[in-house]
């Protein structure tokens, strides 16, 4: 049995090739882009809409609250990045309960390209947000001596990202496939439910770490101006 | 090796295609659409409040025009309540006006009624009772009274005074015509040669008397000279005292309006100037109490006996005076009066 999809290669042609982490990718892309175009095509701005509709303004209501409960204090300026992960990682995870499905996020290959997707993405945001000089001395702060540590936190958080989530992933496969040799098929289907759960929690961790880098890199001024200035701290982390 | 270089590279791509559509398909229309119902909830908020306010400011409006509807209808209310006040005042003086004037216009068309009908029964009473008056005394005409006038034509031709017979002398010398004594009867020889031997005694001279027969002297002597006339008869009392009495009748048709009291006085004040000259003669005073003995069985004879003297009064200037014609003295005192009375005739 596979450890990951990847190793489901459907088509090859050098170093290009097609397995199953791709065209599962695509699947499930194609799943969110035409189901939200489908839903989306006819939105209602009054006061009754249709359920689907519904479902989809509280999802993304429900993340708008999220990012900025973390403390991100726009919200929508990240809730493509962040919103995305979370809808992907979930719908990766919650399609486990078609079989035959392998969840790409059961790749290492997709995690850690997820987790590069952060680790660029978090500078990205911090020098948008306040210029690349004042990201760059959040490294060194509070002393230069921090800079190395600041650079392997960097580098090891990414790490921690892309391998938590492969691992609870392919631990769900894994542990079903195992089961399902050794018990009856009726605890499989625990597992399975046990797993949604865990894909669910998972996306919701990713996502949220994601925000919270990105808070810490966009907050990292707002706190310096604070204590350097010393005039009312509490107004500009808000 | 569990990682694939391309596969990371594929699904780094996969991924930021995805973040694309997802903003493209999801996040947009969905916020967009959120916040335009924002919008609309808060449109259609500040549309009820502004008609909150607008009905608010509506119903004060109505308040106040429904007050001062109020306070214009009760000043009509009181303002016709007071017309009608007025109205009801007005027409209930013109009703007791109309009233007062109604009644007055009754009791003057009752009293107007009253004195024809008094004046009606007095013409007729006077005239009843003439008409019995000149019977009784036509009735009575004899002889023995026949005498009786003659003695007191003469004692009246006897007691002229000088005025009077001079003009009476005057008369009958320059004129050539026979002296006319007018009777109700023949007078007999002896009361003929009495009045000859008066007359003779009184004038002095020779005079021709031609005698002649009236009866429509009822009872009486006259004497005609050249158109003056000098007598005595019932008829003259009678037609005088009607002419009185028709006087009295007359007078309280004048001022019919005038209180009972007044018609009452005019009868009282000239029963005194007739019972004055009354006593002159005794023949009348015969005939009178005659008379009102007859006529007394009448409701009304105590009027005649008051006014019958009166024509005494008249009657007897009218011997002493000229008489220019030989008509009735009847005439003359009707002309006298100016006013037509009733006949005696009837």
């Amino acid at each position: 049995m596979p450890l990951s999809p990847d190793e489901m290669v459907l088509w090859q042609w050098g170093i290009i090739q097609l397995n199953a982490t791709i065209v599962y990718t695509w699947l499930l892309m194609l799943v969110l882009a035409v189901g939200a175009k489908l839903i989306t095509r006819k939105l209602s701005t009054g006061l009754t809409r249709s359920r689907w509709q519904n479902l989809l303004e509280i999802i993304v209501t429900a993340i708008v609250k999220q990012i900025e409960e973390v403390g991100l204090s726009h919200p929508q300026t990240y809730l493509g990045f962040l919103g995305t992960l979370f809808l992907f990682v979930a719908t990766a995870s919650l399609f486990t309960v078609i079989p035959g499905y392998q969840p790409p996020t059961g790749s290492l290959s997709t995690t850690v390209a997820l987790a590069l997707c952060v680790f660029v993405a978090v500078p990205l945001f911090g020098i948008a947000e306040q210029g690349l000089a004042n990201y760059l001395r959040s490294y060194v702060q509070p002393t230069f001596i921090m800079l190395p540590f600041n650079l392997i936190s960097e580098l090891s958080r990414t790490l921690a990202l892309a391998v938590r989530l492969f691992g609870n992933m392919m631990s769900g496969a894994m542990i079903i496939g195992i089961l399902l040799s050794i018990t009856p098929f009726v605890f499989p289907i625990v597992m399975t439910l046990l797993g949604l759960l865990t894909g669910m929690v998972q996306a919701y961790i990713f996502s949220i770490l994601a925000a919270v880098y990105i808070a810490a890199a966009t907050r990292v001024r707002a706190r310096d101006s604070g204590s350097e200035a010393q005039v009312s701290p509490e107004k500009k982390p808000g | 090796m569990l990682i694939n270089w391309f596969t990371v590279g594929a699904q780094l791509l996969n991924f930021l295609i995805l973040v694309w559509l997802m903003k493209r398909f999801l996040y947009q229309p969905i916020l967009d659409a959120i916040d335009a119902r924002e919008k609309r909830i808060a449109a259609e908020l500040a549309g009820a409040a502004a008609k909150q306010t607008e009905a608010e400011q509506a119903r004060d409006d109505l308040r106040r025009k429904d007050a001062a509807f109020d306070q214009q209808r009760a000043t009509l209310l009181s303002q016709a309540v007071d017309a009608a006040q007025k109205e009801r005042q007005r027409l209930l003086d013109e009703a007791r006006q109309a009233a007062d004037a109604l009644s007055v216009k009754r009791r003057q068309a009752l009293e107007q009624e009253q004195q024809h009908l008094s004046d009606e029964l007095a013409r007729r009473t006077r005239d009843e009772v003439f008409a019995i008056a000149r019977k009784a005394l036509t009735d009575l005409a004899g002889i023995g009274l026949e005498a009786r006038m003659s003695e007191v034509f003469v004692q009246r031709l006897r007691d002229l005074d000088s005025a009077t017979r001079d003009d009476l002398v005057s008369s009958l010398t320059s004129g050539s015509e026979p002296v006319l004594v007018r009777s109700a009867f023949d007078l007999p020889a002896l009361q003929r040669s009495a009045i000859q031997a008066a007359l003779e005694d009184l004038f002095a001279a020779s005079i021709q008397l031609q005698f002649e027969t009236a009866p429509k002297l009822i009872n009486g002597i006259e004497l005609s000279v050249n158109g003056r006339k000098l007598g005595w008869s019932i008829t003259d009392y009678l037609s005088a005292m009607e002419k009185s009495v028709g006087e009295q009748l007359t007078v309280p048709d004048a001022d019919a309006d005038a209180d009972a009291d007044a018609p009452a006085e005019t009868p009282e004040s000239k029963p005194k100037l007739k019972l004055k000259l009354k006593p002159k003669s005794e023949s009348e005073s015969e005939s009178e109490s005659e008379s009102e003995s007859e006529s007394e069985s009448k409701p009304k004879p105590k009027p005649k006996p008051k006014p019958k003297p009166k024509p005494k009064s008249k009657s007897e200037p009218e011997p002493e005076s000229e008489s220019e014609s030989e008509s009735s003295e009847s005439s003359e005192s009707s002309e006298s009066s100016g006013r037509t009375e009733p006949e005696p005739r009837p």
